[in-house]
């Protein structure tokens, strides 16, 4: 039997204005378990918890009810008086005689009376506390970034100069990401590849960052401080040890006809091939599917040419299997693919294109050397329209039901740089709203409207019609000023929405980290947690969190390496105690439990058991305290009560629903 | 017919709340003084995927004439996805208790989050009343050889 | 048909492929048969297989797969759910089972015979497996009485889940899809009641309950090594009846525990020995999980996620309870 010690905190008049708090105590001392009852005016002042300190000591205590406000208040504070007294800390419970009582009941009896309920739930409840010792595990000092864009390598490279190893595995043959493809970036104009460069050549060049590129991660197990992480590396049939960069082979190659990724398809690359000029690593990669040697066994001009010896049929994917005690998520976006969308002549018209698109033509490394010109005819246009929330704010299922954010951005960006370097040519941007929050971003909208001349129209593109004579009609509707708009354009640029990486969905999997309806990782907490994943240890760095800009990302990408460092400079982790236990001699390893565990928490092994004598080997539920967090999903898919949750136990439970209907 | 008694009907109501919003709720709507009756006696558990239909029943066995359980929003769960396990739950053993013929304003899920004091104190508000409504629970808590 | 199987089962006995055969043998009345092991030749004489062999072996594998070597189990079509099921849930060794797949023309009761006003039961012919006897002559004290097959059959097989084995090694004899209700019926039935009369319904049936367990025992989902019920582990130990509320509690709680699990092989019905129709309790949650989360079988394969194990971010709210009226 527990000593239970029942304290009734007056809270000024805040609870003692309401509820007969010597009528409390008197009940109290009715109770089973309970030796001591008393009521003071303020139990979380100094004062007050020297009396549950003296109790303790002078009764021998070996439970606590606090009768207080609420526990999300001050449980903590009374766990801790109780610790400091050599009790167990979860030997306490609040029973919430404020927020759930005194302050929204005004009779004084009927107030009492609830308090003297809740009381009794209370005692109940401390009656069949166990202590509970949190646990410990300790903490690999490395983190893996997922993703090596502008998010992955900002979050690598405040981590790294934290003083903590940290890997970067991207798929793709070289880090960048979006950031690489664009042209400038707004508000300032500054040219993209010249401030992401320096980024790039300083986490390959950082001595605690290592970089996996054209790899993928393959599978993750563990928890939070320690997790486990094999990761693909794809054979890239060159060797990164050898190869000078040289560029011959890809001169030489003679398969060309493979469309570019990095131009969107806007022009084709050989089969081996660095994505871009500036890539990080500049070795290149053979694209064994548009390869001859590979496809045909005949040709190997590459091998023949490369002075360097560095080109490898041979090579096979590589596994590598590291230990990691924070992952931090940057998947980064894609646009979505325009193939719904017919009304706007995407897949039948070569001058119909994405901004991302533009961006590539734009940009002086791109298919067209910068030269703003049409994809058909190469001609320079002279009418440009572009098409905002295009798949974005979208109310039917082809597209977003979101704001894609950065749109009304770049597309004000374009205009202007369109407007600057071809003052000839015309723009008009279709709208549904124009959305500028940010430092100094309407600023630079009006100057697109105001300086540059650039017509917005508020009204949405109903059709995009490619004409016979190449040109493009556009039929809009302006809602101001209520009429029907067709004119011809030479071509269209159509703000496509933007989206999570899709193989986001095969990482959060492995991360057991949870992912929204449109794809989006769940932050811990939307307002106060978020660059946290519900999943402990995993962190989350740009768009793949929600739709972002550049320096947003890079914000957050500080903020999760922060978080992350936090994690990596502790040595050990202290585990919640509330956690799920299996009752191995109950337990029927039917796997329900481990169906329902957001956290991957349950794992089944075959261990002896002596049940009342019978000895067998039996398959059975074991919980990783460090990966449950105690929600108590399982406890009630288990059919036998094997599954119970600590601190929260099904007998525990019971007696508060006994003690209230009583 | 009822037999009409002195003693004015007083019901047990158990509100299960999750910890994370809807205790929360309960917290907020103490705190900006929203009363609701004190018939409503409120049980904290970690998340709404802890509360087991056994915990439901024995409240109306033991006498309970209502039972509520808060969780946060579908979306919105701490754990990220318990709620979405309490709702097919609860959906199926309201609509059984409903099949053996107990009135289903007895039971009821509802999401309330950590800043919905309003809604918490309305919510329990209407359930009360329904439960007034609906008088004291005699099915559940005898189904067996009543003699009437 | 009886005979190909007890051939079957010596082969397999003869040359080691099984160590046991787990079959029925005659019980004490001629309509009774029970599940038993074989683990020679000689017990084999005991060998039945007939249209009382209604009985579910798939819960026996429990324990037959912690045997030495293999165990040769019979099964009819819809016995292989719950094999099945108990798959997926790792209670059976697959490895430890040779299913041979017995064909199957619907599984008699002898409570509808008697229904029928026939007592005195000394035999029954036309319940063999050997032929597609339309009609059962009875034997009987007062005289020699007839009824027809499909009337004798078990309530569940009048909606039969098909004739198809779901798992098996190998096939002896053939089956017939028997269905000839919608398996919801009875649900309906129920469900257009008022509350009042659903209440009246029910406790009703359930007054009968002297919780002899029986239903639990047989239920191939209800194989916890100990019932909650049975454990400490809720307060709900009690075996005796110290409040009127036990049954409810029971039952409710007992097909919640197999919701999404229950494979609806209509055992627990078949067993009671108060006649209660427990089978609607799981058919009324199946019922219910069509309807809400899309039609699900359990035991028709053995990687899906059982429907109370899963989710969608678009499922109904229990308020529809209410709302469906």
């Amino acid at each position: 039997m527990q000593r239970i010690g029942v304290f009734v905190c007056h809270c000024g008049s805040n609870i003692a204005a309401t509820v007969d708090v010597k009528k409390v105590v008197e009940m109290a001392k009715l109770e089973p378990g309970v030796v001591h009852a008393e009521d003071y005016q303020y139990m979380c002042s100094e004062a007050g918890q020297a009396k549950i300190d003296a109790a303790i000591k002078e009764k021998g205590l070996t439970g606590l009810v606090v009768c207080s406000c609420s526990p999300r208040m001050h449980e903590t504070t009374f766990r801790k008086a109780a610790e400091r007294a050599g009790l167990n800390p979860y030997m306490v419970e609040v029973a919430n005689i404020r927020e759930h009582c005194s302050w929204i009941h005004k009779d004084m009896e009927e107030a009492t009376k609830k308090a003297v309920i809740l009381m009794r739930a209370a005692v109940a409840k401390v009656n069949l506390d166990a202590p509970l010792q949190p646990g410990e595990s300790l903490v690999t000092k490395r983190a893996l970034v997922i993703g090596g864009g502008i998010a992955g390598i900002q979050t690598a490279l405040d981590i790294a100069d934290a003083g903590y190893e940290v890997d970067i595995v991207e798929k793709e043959p070289s880090i960048g990401g979006r950031m690489s493809q664009l042209d400038k970036t707004f508000p300032t104009l500054d040219c993209s590849a010249c401030i992401l460069t320096p980024k790039m050549v300083e986490a390959a060049a950082h001595d605690k960052i290592t970089i996996y590129t054209y790899s993928e991660v393959e599978k993750v197990s563990g928890f939070v401080g320690d997790f486990t992480v094999d990761i693909r590396k794809k054979a890239r049939s060159v060797d990164m040890d050898k190869c000078t960069g040289c560029g011959v082979c890809q001169e030489k190659c003679p398969s060309k006809k493979t469309p570019s990724e990095f131009n969107r398809g806007l022009n084709t690359r050989s089969a081996i091939y660095t994505p871009f000029a500036q890539a990080i690593p500049n070795v290149p990669v053979i694209d064994r599917e548009h390869c001859i040697k590979f496809k045909t066994g005949k040709c190997g001009v590459c091998s023949k040419v490369c002075q360097a010896g560095a080109i490898d049929y041979d090579q096979k994917d590589e596994i590598i299997t590291q230990k990691y005690g924070a992952i931090v998520v940057a998947t980064g976006f894609d646009v979505i693919k325009l193939d719904k969308y017919d009304e706007y002549a995407y897949n039948q018209s070569p001058d119909v294109i994405t901004s991302l698109e533009l961006e590539r033509i734009m940009n002086a490394a791109g298919p067209t050397k910068g030269h703003l010109e049409r994809m058909s005819d190469h001609k320079p246009p002279k009418k440009m329209v572009f098409v905002q929330c295009v798949g974005s704010r979208c109310a039917d299922a082809r597209g977003k039901s979101y704001c894609s954010k950065i749109c009304c951005m770049y597309t004000a960006k374009h205009a202007m740089l369109i407007r600057d370097k071809y003052p000839d040519v015309d723009v008009t941007v279709f709208y549904i709203d124009v959305r500028t929050p940010g430092k100094n971003f309407d600023e630079f909208y009006r100057r697109a409207v105001e300086e540059y001349g650039v017509h917005y129209i508020k009204g949405q593109v109903g059709k995009v019609a490619p004409q016979p004579n190449g040109q493009l009609l556009v039929q809009a509707s302006d809602l101001l000023d209520n009429k029907q708009i067709l004119m011809e354009a030479d071509m269209v640029v159509l703000a496509a929405a933007i989206e999570p990486n899709p193989d986001v969905r095969r990482i959060a999997t492995m991360l057991t980290a949870s992912i929204d309806t449109n794809n989006f990782l769940t932050e811990a907490h939307p307002k106060l947690r978020p660059v946290e994943s519900p999943t402990a240890g995993v962190f989350l760095s740009g768009v793949c969190q929600g739709p972002k800009d550049i320096p947003e990302t890079v914000s957050q990408a500080g903020a999760a390496a922060v978080k992350a460092i936090g994690l990596l400079a502790k040595d050990k982790l202290m585990t919640n105690p509330c956690t799920a236990k299996s009752d191995e001699l109950l337990c029927n390893g039917c796997s329900m439990c481990a169906n329902v565990c957001p956290y991957g928490a349950i794992t089944y092994i075959e261990k002896e058991v002596n049940d009342h004598g019978i000895r067998e080997v039996r398959r059975i539920a074991q919980v990783n305290n460090a990966l449950c967090q105690g929600c108590g999903a399982c406890t009630v898919t288990c059919p036998s009560g094997a599954m119970d949750l600590q601190g929260f136990s099904n007998r525990q439970i019971i007696a508060e629903v006994d003690a209230i209907c009583r | 017919m009822s037999i009409e008694t002195n003693e004015t009907f007083r019901p047990k109501i158990v509100a299960f709340c999750c910890n994370w919003c809807s205790y929360a709720g309960a917290d907020l709507a103490g705190s900006s003084r929203l009363v609701y009756p004190a018939d409503v006696k409120i049980i904290r558990v970690p998340c709404s995927c802890r509360v087991n239909p056994m915990f439901i029943l024995r409240a109306f066995e033991k006498g309970a004439d209502g039972v509520i359980l808060c969780g946060c929003h579908p979306g919105d769960c701490h754990y990220s996805t318990g709620n979405y396990y309490a709702r097919r739950r609860m959906t199926l053993l309201f609509s059984m208790l409903d099949f053996i013929g107990v009135e289903n304003g007895r039971t009821r899920v509802e999401w309330v989050s950590a800043a919905e004091g309003v809604k918490f104190s309305q919510t329990m508000n209407e359930f009360v009343e329904k439960i007034y409504s609906l008088g004291k629970n005699v099915r559940l808590e005898d189904l067996r050889c009543r003699k009437n | 048909m009886q005979e190909e199987l007890v051939k079957r089962a010596k082969e397999l006995l003869a040359d080691g492929t099984v160590a046991r055969v787990l079959g029925w043998k005659a019980g004490d009345l001629p309509y009774n048969p029970e599940p038993a092991y074989f683990e020679n030749e000689e017990q084999l004489e005991d060998f039945v297989y007939n249209g009382f062999c209604g009985a579910n072996l798939s819960k026996y594998m429990i324990e037959a797969s912690k045997l030495e070597g293999k165990t040769l189990v019979f099964l009819k079509p819809c016995d292989t759910y719950s094999f099945n099921q108990l798959i997926k849930e790792h209670r059976v060794d697959r490895e430890k089972a040779f299913i041979i797949g017995v064909g199957c023309k619907g599984k008699l009761s002898v409570e509808n015979i008697k229904k029928q006003g026939i007592k005195g039961i000394e035999s029954i012919s036309g319940a063999e497996m050997t032929d597609d006897a339309e009609t059962l002559t009875i034997q009987t004290i007062y005289g020699e009485k007839t009824c027809t097959y499909a009337s004798a059959m078990l309530g569940r097989c009048h909606v039969c889940k098909g004739k198809e084995h779901q798992v098996y090694d190998e096939l002896i004899g053939e089956s017939k899809d028997t269905k000839d209700a919608d398996r919801f019926d009875e649900v309906r039935k129920i469900e257009a009641m008022s509350p009042e009369e659903r209440f009246a319904f029910f406790k009703k049936e359930l007054s009968k309950c002297i919780r002899c367990n029986a239903c639990r025992n047989v239920c191939p989902a209800c194989s916890c090594r100990k019932c909650v019920f049975d454990s400490t582990k809720f307060d709900s130990a009690q075996k005796a009846n110290v409040d009127s509320f036990e049954e409810k509690m029971f039952h409710i709680i007992r097909a919640f525990h197999v919701a999404g699990r229950c494979t609806d092989c209509g055992e627990c019905s078949r067993v009671c020995p108060q006649g209660i129709p427990l089978h609607l309790f799981n058919r009324k949650f199946i019922k219910d999980i069509d309807e809400f989360y899309g039609e699900y079988q359990a035991g028709a394969d053995t990687d899906s996620r059982a429907p109370l194990t899963n989710f969608t971010f678009d499922d109904v709210e229990p308020g529809i309870v209410g709302e469906r009226g």
